[in-house]
Formats: structure tokens, sequence, C-alpha cells
């Protein structure tokens, strides 16, 4: 009897893969010409191939890398590089809290190795399946470690080759932007979803002409999610 | 080139950034994923994707530069329509990202 039952597992395990990399590619596509992009800018910025790949894989947080990048050609400091990296990618701690709500009951381990791969990106699609109770922790690990060697492989093909391709051809500095719309759609469940977004991307907007850096990504996240709960409590009382 | 050139410094920022990207990422799942929330938090943190998804999206629409201002006339806001009516009549995520590039790199030479 335990035939059958390895060969429904290898099946539910070839399943997953294949679901993944399917709830994957669209973020693959967004990912390489923007890594090719990274690793163009690191390498003109004087990093090393090794030192490029390394921080692709042990960041893995696209515009903080940009930014470290240009900190590092202009002279920074390490200190004040590493504490600009924790400000820009502070927002993570919003999506895994996000994601944390369909995770109960799963081993430590396996959380820790998701939670490396939790990016704008893999966030939004993971959140959406799971929100449609279509998705496990691993088809889940899956899209994750599937973008994370997109990130990883095409930043080293910018640090080595990168330079002859134009950042400005495909239109590839708006497929990130692309994403974010088509995620944001995802999203917009209801009226109070879109009175959120509403909020949210009105502050943002105040909040990036007023304060410098993008704290205001989680400020403005914050401020429009508390008030929208705020009214739908006062609504429902 | 040699390969395995490597400076002291880029690794110390590499490790020190490494290191404060993981621990909020890692932070939620272990100690949320724990405790049964209480039902306000749940609701508050079902709103949040929506609220980041608007907050990342909307500046880049329609603000450049640093220190940022507004910009209404470029090709970033104009070409959001189309692609948002796509992704809304399609729920497309590779396509949308597709439609995207090729409406702006139209876009950008056109202009």
């Amino acid at each position: 009897m335990s035939e059958p039952v390895y060969a429904s597992k290898k099946r539910d395990f070839k399943t997953f893969i294949l679901q993944g990399l399917w709830a994957a590619w669209p973020i693959c596509l967004g990912y390489i010409p923007i890594g090719i992009a990274f690793g163009v800018l690191a390498q003109k910025a004087g990093l090393y191939p090794i030192e490029i790949m390394l921080m692709s894989i042990l960041v893995f947080a696209g515009s903080s890398q940009f930014i470290a990048v240009s900190m590092l050609s202009a002279g920074a400091g390490a200190v004040s590089i590493i504490m600009t990296t924790f400000a820009v990618n502070l927002r993570h701690l919003l999506m895994s809290s996000s994601l944390a709500v369909f995770l109960g009951n799963t081993p430590r381990k396996k959380l820790s190795l998701f939670a490396y791969g939790v990016t704008d990106e893999s966030f939004a699609v993971n959140h959406t399946r799971f929100n449609q109770k279509i998705w496990s922790l691993d088809q889940a690990l899956v899209v994750n470690h599937t973008a994370n060697i997109a990130w990883v492989v095409s930043s080293i093909i910018g640090g080595y080759s990168g330079r002859f391709i134009h950042q400005e051809a495909f239109g590839i500095d708006y497929a990130l932007t692309a994403m974010f719309i088509c995620l944001l759609i995802f999203q917009l469940k209801g009226r109070f979803y879109i009175i959120t977004a509403i909020i949210a991307g009105v502050s943002a907007v105040i909040l990036s002409l007023i304060i410098p850096g993008s704290s205001y990504i989680i400020l403005a996240s914050i401020f429009a999610a508390t008030t929208v709960l705020g009214i739908k409590k006062w609504m429902l009382r | 080139m040699d390969v395995t050139i490597i400076q002291t410094k880029v690794v110390w920022v590499i490790l020190g950034m490494g290191l404060v990207t993981y621990v909020p990422r890692w932070f939620p799942l272990i100690f949320l994923s724990r405790s049964n929330l209480p039902q306000w938090l749940v609701d508050w943190l079902d709103l949040i994707p929506a609220a980041i998804l608007s907050a990342l999206l909307v500046p880049e629409l329609i603000t450049k530069g640093s220190p940022r201002h507004m910009s209404l006339w470029q090709p970033e806001l104009w070409v959001a329509f189309p692609t948002f009516i796509f992704a809304l009549k399609t729920k497309s995520l590779g396509g949308t990202v597709l439609i995207g590039m090729a409406l702006f790199w139209l876009a950008q030479s056109v202009i």
C-alpha cells in the first residue's frame, strides 16, 4: 500500500513545482531586466562580480541594492548604507505580518527559509493565492526561490556583460511598475480595499514630497490601513 | 579579470545589509504565525497589501526626481491607464508586464 502513497506524493511535488513556476514567471520577467540593470550599475560603481553575486544572494531586495550601490560609489560609510537599507526594507515587516496570518502550525525552519524570499512581488503573488485558499507554503517557496534565482543570475549577467545593454530599451524601466498595477488590482477585492488603496496612494504621494527617502511607503500604508479599519469599525457599530 | 577579488568594506556592507533586511522579513513570520491574532489585527493586516502596493505605485506614476516633485506629464502616468485597463480585463500578471513594457517603450520613443 505504500507505493501509491509514494506515487501521489511524488505527483504532488511535481504539481507544486509547476504551480509555483507558473506563478513566478511574471516576477522573473520583471526581475531579469532589473537584475541586469543592477549588475551594470554595481559594476560601474566598482563592485566585483563576486560581490554583486553576494549582495544579490544575501540581500535580495532590489531597490535597496540600487541605493546601496549608488551610496558606495558616492563614498558613503558602511553604517549609513546599512541604516538606509534597514529603512528601505522595513516595509517587509508588514508583508511578513500579513503572510503570517496564513501560516500557523508551520515548522520554524520552513518559515525561516520562506522569510528569506519575501519581496514586494513574491509577497503580492503569494498573498493573493493564500487568500484564494489555493496555496500552500510549498508552492510559495517555489515562487520565492524561482524569483531569487532569476534575480541572482540576472545581476551576475549584468555585472559581466550588461554594459552592452541600454537600460531604456524594451521599456524595462516599466516592468515593475506594470507588475504593481496588476498586483494592486488583485488586491482590490471590495470597496474597503479600494478606499485603502486611494488613501495610501494619496498619502504616499504627499509624504514622498515632504520626507526624503522611502519611509513614505510604510507610513502611508500604516496610515491608510488604520484609517480604513477605523471607518469600518465605526460603520459596523 | 580576477573573479575572486573582494573588498573588505563592501563585504561588511553586504553582510550588514543582509542582516537588517532578513530580520524584518523573519520576525513576524516566526512570532505572529504562532499566536492567535486578535481579529482587529487580522483585519488590519488584510488591508496592508492594497495599501503597500498603492503606496509603492502611485508616487512612481506622478512624482520624480530627488528630492521628489510632482510630474504629471510623464509617460509613467499615461502608460498606466491602458496598462490598468488591460490588467483589469485579463487579470494576467505576465501579460500586464509585457503590455506595460511595450507601451512604455513606445511612449518613450514617441516623445
